[in-house]
């Protein structure tokens, strides 16, 4: 009965405002922050083809469990993209109460931003849109990688930049601009390194967003090249579907024969 | 050197049927430390005594005379056209408040409803006594307390946030600023719990998106963007 009550007044039985709002501001901010943080990690991972093809074999090979099983197990990996699926999917639902709704609010925040030109304003509207834009992109990639784990691998990504590098581009292009901002906002939104001077703090803040989106979309963009030549590579040497062989294990094949 | 500056002003009565609006153009003499309130007034007095906008103080006391120029939301009383360098200065009212016509909102209601909701006054069970002196207060508290208190309801804050825009019942920087306001003055006898059930929703402190117009554009320089986080941490940490 109290639920009905508190449902229909939106008070609960004692007469209190419901402490579900605070709730689901909070959790925004959690669920931004472990994808913001997330996706730094995640950078650093894939970028390690920048490296060297059998420096990224073996972080693959790691998230597939290599420091317990002789075996990989891409399941390991589907896990772990379920998890993060599962928080994407949360911060979109909270992110989504945000948005602008219908079509007055949409022109009213339009008219508003391009009349003010203030740069928080506008950086809102960016992350509104990227928010959106990966309500599809990010469940798409992110379903690829819950379905297909084994395929993540030099040989095996780099294949899939072959036919799909448009889209890891704008799906690049909308993580880091949104959580760049994202994660700026979450520390003026808390009070976060506030320290003495707010307004001090709010510009320096401003800059190292900046700089954080210029180094990851440069890393991004870097090891989107990086995938995408080992592809047509792939496709020059015929080897398309193959899965990469470390240098190491050819080496012990190598030696293997060389001592049989 | 003097130059020739033109106004550019929003006109419309929404009170009138045949009322359309429109923006209507004036060119005049700039002159010495001219203010938008003496180019205002001197377009009233000699081009167009049809034109409506609202001035008290000319002091930026009042807060009366906020509204929008090139863009973005100013006391009028306190900007000088010489700082606008194309000579070109084009005003709206302010936003989402009640417009009466041309350049002048209701500004007045809408604060007076803003103080209502988050009960703007000190809640306390204790009889004051005029006749003994006042009970002593730590001067640090006095000056933070003050340095809020410095609010004069213009609205600036009000017609800056886009977030208000899209979601009219939003309490606004102002009204968050005076819940914070209470919660640091001794005087209050209120909790954090009573401040929750004021603004303790997504019309009130949980609704801000954190756009920061507000304190980028508040002509007293108040600390909003602190106070809103503080807030918002306090009331976030209830059970
Ligand atoms: C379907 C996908 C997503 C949607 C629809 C979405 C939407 C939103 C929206 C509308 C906001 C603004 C919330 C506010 O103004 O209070 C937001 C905040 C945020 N988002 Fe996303 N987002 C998505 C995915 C992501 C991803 C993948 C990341 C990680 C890079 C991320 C990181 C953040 C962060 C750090 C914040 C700040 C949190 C806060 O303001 O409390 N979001 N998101
Ligand atoms: S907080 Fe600043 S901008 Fe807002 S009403 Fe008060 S003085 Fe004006
Ligand atoms: S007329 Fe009073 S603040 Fe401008």
């Amino acid at each position: 009965m109290s639920e009905l009550i508190e449902g229909f007044l939106g008070k609960s039985i004692e007469g209190r405002k419901s402490r579900l709002p605070a709730k689901l501001d909070y959790l925004q901010s959690a669920t931004g922050l472990f994808l913001g943080l997330f996706m730094w990690g995640h950078m650093f991972f894939v970028s390690s083809i920048l490296i060297s093809k059998d420096f990224m074999y073996a972080v693959a090979r790691f998230f597939e469990g290599s420091f317990i099983f002789e075996e990989p197990k891409p399941g390991l990996v589907s896990i772990v993209v379920a998890v993060v699926f599962l928080i994407f999917i949360v911060h979109a639902a909270l992110g989504m109460r945000k948005l602008p709704a219908n079509f007055r609010q949409w022109q009213v925040y339009r008219t508003h931003m391009k009349m003010m030109s203030h740069e928080d304003t506008t950086l809102w509207f960016i992350q509104a849109i990227t928010g959106f834009a990966m309500f599809f992109m990010g469940s798409a990639h992110l379903f690829l990688m819950l379905t297909q784990p084994s395929t993540i691998g030099p040989f095996g990504s780099g294949d899939r930049m072959v036919f799909m590098w448009p889209f890891y581009l704008l799906l690049l292009l909308a993580v880091e601009f949104h959580g760049g901002i994202g994660l700026y906002r979450l520390s003026v939104k808390w009070g976060w390194f506030e320290g003495e001077n707010a307004k001090q703090t709010r510009a320096t803040l401003k800059k190292v967003k900046w700089a954080i989106t210029v180094f990851f979309l440069a890393l991004g963009t870097l090891t989107l090249v990086a995938y995408l030549k080992i592809g047509l590579e792939n496709i020059d040497q015929n080897r398309v579907g193959q899965k990469y062989a470390p240098t190491t294990q050819i080496h012990e094949i190598y030696q293997a024969k060389v001592r049989a | 050197m003097s130059r020739t500056i033109t106004i550019k002003a929003l006109k419309y009565n929404p009170n009138s049927k045949v009322s359309k609006p429109h923006v209507a153009e004036y060119k005049l003499e700039e002159t010495d430390g001219m203010t938008l309130f003496v180019a205002l007034s001197k377009i009233r007095e000699t081009m167009d005594p049809d034109l409506s906008f609202d001035f008290v103080c000319r002091a930026g006391i009042c807060g009366s005379c906020g509204m929008m120029v090139n863009g973005k939301p100013a006391l009028a009383c306190r900007t000088l056209t010489k700082n606008y360098e194309s000579g070109v200065l084009e005003l709206f009212p302010m936003p989402a408040f009640k417009l009466i016509k041309d350049l002048s909102v209701d500004t007045g209601n809408w604060m007076n409803d803003m103080s209502k909701r988050v009960e703007s006054w000190i809640h306390t069970n204790e009889e004051v006594d005029f006749s003994k002196l006042e009970k002593p207060i730590e001067p640090e508290v006095a000056q933070e307390v003050f340095e809020l208190d410095r609010c004069i309801e213009c609205g600036i804050c009000v017609a800056a946030c886009g977030t208000k825009l899209m979601r009219p019942n939003f309490v606004g920087a102002v009204g968050l600023n005076r819940v914070a306001r209470f919660e640091l003055d001794p005087h209050d006898n209120r909790t954090i719990e009573d401040y929750y059930e004021l603004v303790g929703d997504d019309d009130g402190i949980f609704g801000c998106m954190s756009l920061l117009a507000c304190e980028d554009n508040c002509p007293k320089h108040l600390p909003l963007q602190s106070k809103i986080a503080y807030m918002r941490r306090k009331l976030v940490s209830l059970r």
